[in-house]
């Protein structure tokens, strides 16, 4: 790993936000590298029938989450989406887990009970990836409730989408956490397609920001291909939710490349403007760029950072093709807690 | 000691214990506050345990039980009064695909009582859907329809204490009836039924408000010098088929009474799982017992004429009794 140029920082490079160091640029680096390699690989082995059903790739979505994450405590709860892998990795759940997950071996994060759209870590506060478009913003704002009922000066970040945009109880949600004042970042990764409507077919009114302005509680449009701005923009959210102001709602500006999910035939929007997003915004050629520029990131860097995280990924695959699978006399996974129903034959 | 309470307060009763004992539990609902609920559920409440506990809400019930099952897995231990159980179609999701699913997926409980009203009044068909089978059907809930203010307080105290979801169901026609209840420890775990009637000739199995048509029958059966034992199923899931079972070993016959529209459901349940453990003890096909295949009407003499009724269990029974 290259040393990073501290004189590059004071010096070329542009002003970092608040607390953040080219160290931490170098972290936020692996981490989208990470979820990048983690999603084309999954695709793949998705296609290839390695992993059961389809995913919903994150690829082009990194700097949302890993810029979320890095502005939060390990301790703040996140509820994630139907495309949440990004999520999971950037809240620090284990490649190895989470890829043993998608394929449903035992040592998955949800011991096979979940896939990709139920991933989750308790002690790592992600409360799931969810398989219900706008649901996982409930169980957030709930988070954010029991947070306050109990005094913690914890935040809890809920995403979704610009499909869940239109739902009813994304809205319910907003409301009550405006009403009642609570410790919430509400994320919208606005990727402009739900599924394969394009956000211009599906929403009246300007923009889902100012849907949100409506509920009287501070609404950005944040450029999600930015992982500075990402970062800086939902630390402020933070701090505002901490120190008892309330919720936020961040509009991120983002896009997927791959389309809803795998082997998906896309005719409903042009190559060109994939490759657009690729070449022209991508987050990982950004913060890149950036780093290269300021000389934070020398020769090699970038090499090695992609290195790395193939080699994370790949020591994933590997784990979770070695793992077993799920004992099916445990199929019903009878927590203790759960009554059975009793029958005498 | 005990005290004779009504079926509403009997719930606030267990309710304030419970919250007096454990600082995680709060209420949400509409109209909860002030006004107490559509049922005078918790009314007081709001005095003394305040506006955080007694938590009003926006008519949001997907936000309200989302709401709940956050909280629940940040620690606490929620109700969500849904004032009447036709509610629930608007956090349908919430209840079935969150709730009742997230201890199974990620091993994480969720203790959370959505409390409703349910049965049959006036109101009209959409206040009036008798969708209780429908919860216990989803594997991941709990759901409890006490038919005494008894079980009323020993039933909340226990879902309180019960760490997955439970959907608490108090019959509406039942609001103002008025009963003994037990003591701060006297719990009453779910998924055990009560026989409260003994008899020898024929079982009859209900819950909540058929309970009441189920004794009354009970009485006219007696006239006729036919011993009936009533059962009390208490909660739907867990079902207490061993109890159920049991009793139609002994009597050889069994009529289940519910005000479901009668396809499907508990009884349907009952009825399959009598046959397959007391088959051979059976005098008479397993007759059931339950409103018209129709949404609830609004005139008196309809819902009447739509509705189990005392003479129909009798009926049923002499059908079951002189045909064998």
């Amino acid at each position: 790993m290259p040393e990073p140029d501290k004189s590059g920082e004071a010096g070329s490079s542009p002003s970092l936000p608040e607390g953040v160091t080219s160290e931490h640029l170098l972290e936020w680096l692996d981490g989208m590298l990470l979820i990048r390699y983690f999603e084309s690989e999954s695709v793949r082995l998705s296609l290839a029938g390695k992993i059961p059903g389809g995913i919903h790739s994150s690829e082009g979505q990194e700097a949302v989450a890993v810029g979320t994450m890095a502005a939060l405590d390990g301790r703040d709860v996140v509820s994630g989406t139907h495309r949440s892998h990004h999520h999971a990795l950037a809240k620090g759940l284990g490649p190895r887990p989470v890829m043993a997950e998608l394929f449903g071996k035992a040592t998955g994060v949800s011991g096979g009970r979940g896939g990709s759209m139920h991933l989750v870590d308790a002690d790592r506060r992600f409360l799931g990836s969810n398989g219900i478009v706008g649901a996982g913003l409930g169980l957030a704002m709930g988070a954010a409730l029991g947070m306050k009922l109990q005094s913690q000066s914890l935040v809890a970040v809920g995403f979704f989408g610009d499909g869940g945009a239109n739902t009813g109880r994304v809205w319910e949600s907003v409301n009550l956490a405006a009403l009642w004042g609570l410790p919430l970042i509400v994320v919208c990764e606005n990727n402009l397609y739900a599924v394969e409507t394009h956000i211009s077919a599906s929403m009246a009114g300007t923009s889902i920001a100012d849907r949100a302005a409506g509920f009287g509680l501070p609404a950005e449009t944040v450029d999600g291909q930015d992982i500075l701005t990402v970062y800086d923009t939902v630390r402020r959210a933070r701090e505002r939710a901490v120190a008892g102001c309330g919720p936020t709602f961040l509009e991120m500006r983002t896009y997927r490349y791959e389309g809803h999910n795998v082997g998906d035939v896309q005719n409903y929007r042009e190559l060109a403007e994939v490759e657009d997003w690729r070449a022209n915004r991508d987050p990982i050629g950004r913060l890149r760029q950036l780093l290269e520029g300021t000389g934070v990131l020398g020769p090699g860097g970038y090499a090695a950072a992609v290195g790395r995280a193939r080699e994370a990924v790949d020591d994933a695959i590997a784990f979770a093709e070695a793992s077993a699978w799920p004992d099916t006399a445990d199929v019903m996974r009878s927590w203790p807690a759960v009554p059975v129903s009793a029958v005498s034959a | 000691m005990s005290e004779k309470l009504t079926y509403s307060q009997a719930y606030r009763a267990g309710l304030a214990e419970e919250m007096t004992a454990n600082a995680t539990i709060f209420v949400m609902g509409t109209d909860i506050f002030l006004r107490g609920g559509h049922f005078a559920q918790v009314l007081g409440l709001g005095e003394q345990f305040g506006v955080e506990r007694i938590r009003d809400a926006p008519i949001s019930e997907a936000a309200m039980v989302a709401a709940g099952v956050g909280a629940a897995l940040q620690g606490m231990r929620p109700i969500v009064d849904l004032n009447f159980l036709d509610f629930s179609f608007g956090c349908m999701d919430e209840l079935c695909n969150q709730a009742a699913k997230i201890h199974y997926m990620f091993g994480i409980p969720v203790p959370l009582v959505v409390r409703a009203t349910n049965g049959v009044a006036y109101g009209g068909a959409q206040h009036n859907n008798v969708i209780d089978s429908w919860f216990a059907e989803m594997p991941g809930l709990n759901v409890a329809v006490p038919s005494t203010p008894r079980d009323v307080k020993g039933l909340i105290k226990s879902s309180l204490r019960l760490d997955d979801p439970v959907l608490f169901l108090m019959d509406k026609s039942l609001t103002g009836i008025r009963g003994e209840v037990d003591g701060p420890e006297d719990l009453i775990p779910l998924g055990r039924a009560d026989v409260v009637r003994v008899g020898q000739d024929v079982t009859l199995i209900s819950y909540a408000a058929s309970v009441r048509v189920c004794h009354q029958a009970a009485d006219m059966l007696h006239e006729r010098g036919i011993s009936a034992e009533v059962i009390d199923l208490r909660t739907l899931y867990p079902l207490d088929l061993e109890t159920a079972c049991a009793s139609v070993r002994k009597t050889g016959r069994a009529v289940i009474v519910d005000k479901s529209a009668g396809y499907g459901g508990v009884s349907a349940e009952l009825a399959a799982s009598i046959q397959r453990s007391a088959f051979n003890y059976l005098d008479a096909p397993v007759g059931r017992i339950h409103a018209a295949h129709s949404p609830v009407p609004q005139s008196p003499p309809l819902i009447k004429a739509m509705m189990p009724a005392v003479q129909m269990v009798v009926d049923e029974v002499l059908l079951l009794t002189t045909s064998s």
